[in-house]
């Protein structure tokens, strides 16, 4: 398992220095890292905070946007209509909720089709894991900037530390 | 009644007595005819124009007022556009950022998508965001109103809304000319 300070400070090696999201109990414990470093602008809806992260990005940081997968169905227009066609990189730190099947019923569709509407929509993405974290997180790095679009890094349950292992 | 009675000025002729006041501030202009409007009367490299993402303008120049907490930050925004990302209200009046204004024009209606009725005629927007903990909320009707209130705000600390209540006419103004890269190029470039 990753500790979430090690997960915020790869996040910060690769230069992200403006974070903002909607909580999931999966990322709870990196987000409580990122308010203990301050680093953590709240916000109250995915699209909002998708789009705050495309305001600072211009504004000269680099941003990163937490959500759980549910907020990509919330921020697709977004997501799709200001990040893409603009070319606005940013991070997405995304839980994989209803992964596997294995869920309560709300989590379930998107945790099916979350990859393949990433695929339909033109969104990079690529799932963590303990084993691959250095590459995954080189991947993130090269591939947001280069491409100057949002990518999605997809956070399944156990990879990162929570609030309560 | 809808406009609401004594209202007699155009967004256009709103927005153009606004643009005067603005030099090398950032502004973020909302999708629809807004945008086209000013991209009309000043082309500025100052200016993110939005031609999507409806909803969103006041979260994106939350991100540029954060970021860049020395700079005045201005979105113009529409009723329909509040609206709908209503939320954001909350977030700006609970972070509080003193660079921060937020013009609305308030025509009643989405104009774009052909005058159907919005509820801001029964919904006082300027009233939310107030509750939401904006600090200076204004309503307008007029030109003289507009020009000293928005004079007075660029002259205090924030969050702030100016609200404006305009009538339907929408000016005669084409599509912007710029690619969106090219608008996110020019636009960081110029805030930089």
């Amino acid at each position: 398992m990753i500790e979430s300070d090690v997960f915020v400070q790869a996040m910060q090696d690769m230069g992200v220095n403006f974070f903002t999201g909607v909580p999931d109990s999966i990322l709870g414990g990196i987000i409580a890292e990122l308010m203990n470093r301050r680093l953590y602008t709240p916000a109250v809806r995915e699209d909002e905070a998708v789009a705050m992260a495309a305001g600072a990005y211009m504004a000269g940081k680099t941003p990163a946007v937490l959500m759980q997968n549910s907020g990509l169905g919330t921020s697709l227009n977004a997501l799709i209509s200001l990040n893409v066609i603009y070319r606005q990189p940013c991070v997405l730190i995304v839980s994989w909720r209803g992964q596997g099947g294995k869920d309560a019923p709300e989590h379930l569709v998107m945790g099916e089709v979350m990859p393949q509407l990433l695929d339909t929509v033109r969104i990079p993405h690529r799932t963590l894991t303990e084993r691959t974290a250095i590459e995954d997180f080189r991947w993130v790095a090269e591939t947001f900037m280069k491409q100057q679009v949002p990518v999605a890094l997809f956070i399944t349950k156990g990879v990162v530390k929570g609030l309560h292992p | 009644m809808r406009p609401e009675e004594g209202t007699l000025i155009s967004r256009a002729q709103a927005m153009a007595a606004l643009l005067e006041l603005l030099t090398d501030q950032p502004v973020v202009i909302c999708n629809g005819f807004p945008s086209r409007e000013a991209h009309k009367i000043a082309d500025r490299p100052t200016h993110f124009y939005m031609i999507g993402s409806m909803g969103n303008a006041p979260a994106i120049a939350l991100g540029v007022a954060l970021a860049k907490p020395n700079k005045q930050v201005i979105t113009f925004d529409g009723d329909g556009n509040v609206l709908m990302g209503m939320g954001t209200l909350a977030t700006v009046g609970a972070l509080k950022p003193k660079n921060f204004i937020h013009v609305v024009f308030d025509n009643e209606v989405y104009g774009t998508t052909g005058n159907q009725p919005t509820i801001s005629n029964v919904v006082p927007l300027e009233k939310v965001a107030k509750s939401a903990g904006y600090v200076n909320v204004e309503r307008v009707l007029d030109r003289d109103d507009l020009l000293y209130e928005f004079k007075d705000m660029l002259k205090k600390d924030g969050p702030s809304m100016l609200l404006i209540k305009v009538n339907e006419f929408v000016e005669d103004a084409g599509r912007v000319l710029h690619e969106p890269p090219e608008i996110t190029r020019r636009f960081m470039k110029a805030i930089a």
